[in-house]
């Protein structure tokens, strides 16, 4: 059978496209191997003392930690959100289900500069009841990630949820199944994948938000993405250049075994 | 009647948590912002009335509207031709395509922010590459500048303006292109007059995505534009941080989102949602 395949001057084009954006991607390459304290190209000799700082600075540990443990909380608190809510759609469809929804959606159409004055005015309102939950702590970065993240893992919980088959609920709930055994033991079994997407997602969210963080952090919180930040803006430290190979081989492992998964299970 | 009853109290008990949660994390906090509009420092209409007068802000209103139309375009063009191989090119162009795309969409702004910066700054590659071939003698300016933003905002929105094209392309009927090649039609005319056409809920859609993206658009111009070239949204953070103007930061944040959701409206007029995907 024939098929329509882009001819010669798309693939040149599309080469140009795919050039521009890797060029970034691997520029970083050389630069973290500069034997320099400052930002530049390397000339003749190769160092890895921009790698060896990472792990002998302690600020980048700590940083790295305190974005894992908010990434953690912030998901975990995401995905339960986002669970219940959407088993609460697709179980009992009730009435203005899409305004509900569209507004469960907005922390993530809302221009990201916006959710993030609104979360200062949260935070520092909150600041002035309890010191541990506020402004500049992490907990308050958690929640706020929540707040953020939570539209995705709706979204994502939502979309399995469409596809699984109304049929096995209503044979459960014909059998006489309760409400909390149609949840646990028919639908979420089923939706397994979506929910484990869904806190992924979060987690990644969260683990690279800086848009909000900055908004919301001064000196206590600083999370990966903020300490990058400071960064770039002020001295341009080679270190970021170290660590950002480090995430993007991360990156592509990661993206290397999902397609090999996926595919696996496309050809049984 | 129990059944319909605990029906309602079910829904409501596990959809509660989450309505309640952005209710007081996110909806009575934004309500707070739009108070301060009014509020600060002085009651009334008077920040609104700052924005309308004040050089400054029409300035980077007008630069925000500027550098969104030019990545607009730019992105589109870019996306679409990458999207044209990953959805219509052989295996192998696809799967090639499919890491160019996903690759950059998964690695952190931040990261690609540096990037740029490592690419184009007086010492970066390009400058040091075309000092050493002896094409210039001074260095470019390539970052710290509008073209700087441009080009890193370009880069971050082409994988999000990629999706909405991809659909489009995905669902369009193969035959027609074979017909109108097989009643001898050229490349070049197939594309134009039948392809294209036929996406354009497509590029619509990718558009629209695009322009409403960079207009609230924080990190790369910060990083990119040095200082030199703010945005909106780095001028909202200015407001609040460096100069406390908070009523005024409040006011550009009331602004931006009522502009925000006129163009969603009008979007979903003439795109249903779920052609973007």
């Amino acid at each position: 059978m024939p098929t329509y395949r882009p001819g010669p001057v798309s693939l040149i084009l599309a080469v140009l496209v795919a050039l521009f954006l890797l060029l970034p991607l691997l520029a970083v390459i050389p630069v973290s191997l500069t034997p320099s304290r400052m930002l530049t190209m390397p000339t003749g000799e190769l160092s890895l003392r921009h790698y060896r700082s990472l792990i002998e600075d302690p600020r980048w540990l700590e940083s790295i930690l305190l974005s894992i443990r908010i990434g953690v909380v912030s998901s975990a608190l995401s995905t339960v959100l986002a669970l219940t809510f959407s088993l609460g759609v697709w179980m009992f469809q009730p009435r203005f289900t899409a305004a509900l929804v569209g507004f469960v959606l907005l922390p993530m159409v809302v221009p990201p500069v916006v959710s993030a004055v609104t979360l200062y005015f949260l935070l520092t309102s909150v600041s002035g009841i309890t010191s541990f939950f506020g402004y500049d702590t992490w907990l308050g970065v958690a929640m706020a990630h929540s707040v953020m993240t939570v539209p995705f893992a709706t979204v994502l919980i939502l979309v399995s949820l469409s596809q699984l088959d109304r049929r096995i609920d209503l044979a459960a709930r014909g059998l006489g199944a309760s409400v909390w055994e149609r949840a646990t033991r028919v639908i979420m079994p089923n939706i397994k994948f979506g929910i484990v997407t869904a806190a992924l997602l979060s987690f990644v969210l969260s683990w690279e938000e800086i848009g909000v963080t900055l908004f919301i952090t001064s000196v206590n919180a600083i999370t990966l993405p903020r300490l990058m930040w400071m960064g770039l803006r002020d001295n341009i430290d080679p270190a970021i250049a170290a660590l950002s190979v480090i995430l993007i081989i991360i990156t592509v492992l990661v993206l290397a075994v999902r397609s090999v998964v996926t595919r696996r299970q496309a050809t049984p | 009647m129990r059944g319909i009853l605990s029906d309602r109290m079910g829904a409501a008990l596990l959809m509660a948590p989450l309505l309640l949660f952005l209710v007081i994390a996110y909806a009575w906090p934004f309500l707070g912002v739009v108070k301060w509009s009014f509020t600060l420092p002085t009651p009334g209409l008077g920040q609104y009335g700052a924005l309308v007068s004040d050089p400054l802000v029409q300035s980077v209103f007008i630069r925000t509207l500027r550098i969104a139309a030019i990545v607009t375009i730019v992105s589109v063009i870019a996306a679409y031709a990458i999207t044209v191989v990953w959805v219509r090119g052989s295996p192998v162009q696809r799967v090639l395509a499919e890491f160019c795309i996903l690759v950059p969409f998964w690695i952190s702004v931040l990261t690609r922010a540096f990037g740029w910066v490592a690419l184009l700054s007086n010492r970066g590659l390009i400058n040091t590459w075309l000092q050493s071939i002896g094409f210039i003698s001074e260095p470019l300016t390539l970052v710290r500048n509008e073209f700087g933003v441009v080009v890193g905002m370009s880069h971050f929105l082409i994988p999000f303006a990629v999706f909405p094209l991809a659909s489009a392309m995905r669902s369009l009927d193969e035959r027609v292109l074979l017909a109108a090649r097989g009643l001898g039609s050229s490349r070049m005319r197939t594309f134009w007059t039948v392809f294209v056409p036929m996406t354009r809920s497509g590029i619509i859609g990718s558009a629209m995505i695009v322009f409403v993206f960079s207009l609230g658009f924080f990190v790369t111009p910060a990083i990119l534009g040095g200082g030199r070239s703010v945005m909106i949204a780095e001028l909202i953070y200015l407001r609040i941080f460096q100069s406390p103007d908070w009523g005024l930061g409040a006011a550009i944040s009331v602004v931006l989102v009522v502009f925000v959701g006129t163009l969603m409206a009008l979007l979903f007029r003439h795109v249903k949602p779920k052609q973007l995907v």
